[in-house]
């Protein structure tokens, strides 16, 4: 087998997670279907360093991660504050700048 | 050791294809399962399965500080984070099906459908036949985690700085958007008791439940004519909507027997001839 299908697995689960994105209004899994494009992103990163013999795909991987745990926590601290005060998780209730 | 790690990171065994296509479908099913589940539990758990075998191509692939790191912190940290505001929300806060835009589901599903094509063809057109494996990158310091740790202080140590002032910036940004600044002063036990007094509401509220048949708390007790008052469930319950109405049910179930012994007793007087099938027909009742 070649490591080039690690690459179509990646791509495959990053059009999944870009299509959730589009079609789900949940707010959470909205935020779900993001973490799952930043991990076919870590998928590829790791399989590119593998093919080309050094690591420093897995260090932007590694980068990837970090940026994705503040993405996280500052995202679900938003979801949680919305919906307080709006009492849904819908992102179509978040209307409220909308001519 | 070395050796054989490096011999396994430059050369993809039968073992790995079979890991690869066993566990890259299980992947999938996971990240589609997550898009379509309609409640939030489920898509989560979805995910954090799709995490956890990635972690284990991570390995496969010769990451293994990485496939350590997305277990621990993924499936581990970020996903129990999503699992808890979950729970925070509410689980019942599933999707509403209705479209608010006319056909833009099929229109997303179909944008992905493209998206993915056009992917997929530009790696199938790269040329990547060829690669070289980590046995070399990995040996170089002594192992995966000395070759990161090399990288991470000296190449990338400035960014790796800047990392931290992003993980501080979130955990205060994060800690200012969840707290909530007190904006009237609490209220003395006194002003309390006052405020009680001056309520309809002197004695303490109802208790949820229909005596002798539910005493769960959601499920309304009943005023003396028969209907259901809110005001015995508490105010959580009330808010998501999640008052049981129990309050036709022993109406309904005395007519269904009346109905039912009304259409026995009626057959058994026509025909003797079917007290078989009545006999069978009770089985099933009793059995139900």
């Amino acid at each position: 087998m070649n490591p080039v299908n690690y690459l179509y697995l990646a791509a495959l689960l990053f059009t999944i997670g870009a299509s959730g994105v589009l079609i789900r209004r949940n707010a959470i899994v909205v935020f779900m279907c993001i973490e799952l494009m930043l991990n076919a992103c870590n998928l590829a990163l790791v399989s590119f360093s593998r093919m080309h013999g050094n690591l420093d795909g897995q260090i932007l991987a590694f980068f990837t991660m970090v940026v994705a745990a503040a993405e996280v926590v500052v995202g679900l601290a938003i979801i949680v504050s919305l919906f307080r005060s709006r009492h849904s998780a819908s992102v179509d209730d978040a209307s409220l700048m909308k001519l | 050791m070395n050796a054989s790690l490096a011999a396994a990171a430059s050369a993809t065994s039968t073992g790995e294809a079979v890991q690869f296509w066993l566990l890259g479908t299980v992947a999938v099913i996971g990240a589609l399962s997550t898009v379509l589940m309609k409640k939030a539990v489920h898509s989560a758990l979805s995910l954090a399965g799709t995490m956890i075998v990635l972690a284990v191509f991570y390995l496969a692939n010769g990451a293994y500080f990485l496939g350590i790191v997305q277990i621990v912190v993924y499936t581990g940290a970020i996903m129990m984070l999503f699992l808890f505001v979950v729970m925070l929300v509410g689980v019942t806060a599933a999707d509403s099906l209705k479209e608010t835009i006319k056909g833009q589901r099929w229109l997303a599903a179909g944008c992905g459908l493209g998206f993915g094509v056009l992917l997929i063809a530009g790696i199938g057109q790269a040329s990547l036949r060829g690669y070289n494996g980590l046995g070399a990158a990995n040996a170089l310091h002594g192992g995966n985690v000395e070759g990161l740790a090399n990288l991470i202080f000296t190449k990338y140590v400035f960014a790796f700085e800047i990392t931290g002032a992003l993980l501080i910036t979130a955990t205060v940004g994060a800690m200012l958007l969840t707290h909530r600044e007190r904006t009237e002063r609490a209220k003395t036990q006194r002003e309390l008791s006052q405020e009680r007094v001056r309520s309809s509401h002197l004695p303490p509220l109802p208790a949820p439940g229909v005596y002798a048949r539910h005493n769960a708390v959601d499920i309304a007790g009943l005023l003396p004519d028969g209907t259901p008052s809110e005001l015995t469930v508490m105010q959580t319950l009330r808010r998501r909507g999640q008052i049981r109405d129990v309050s036709g049910e022993a109406l309904a179930d005395l007519k269904a027997l009346e109905q039912r012994s009304g259409e026995r007793l009626g057959r058994g007087l026509a025909d003797r001839a079917g007290a078989s099938e009545d006999h069978a027909e009770e089985g099933e009742e009793v059995a139900k």
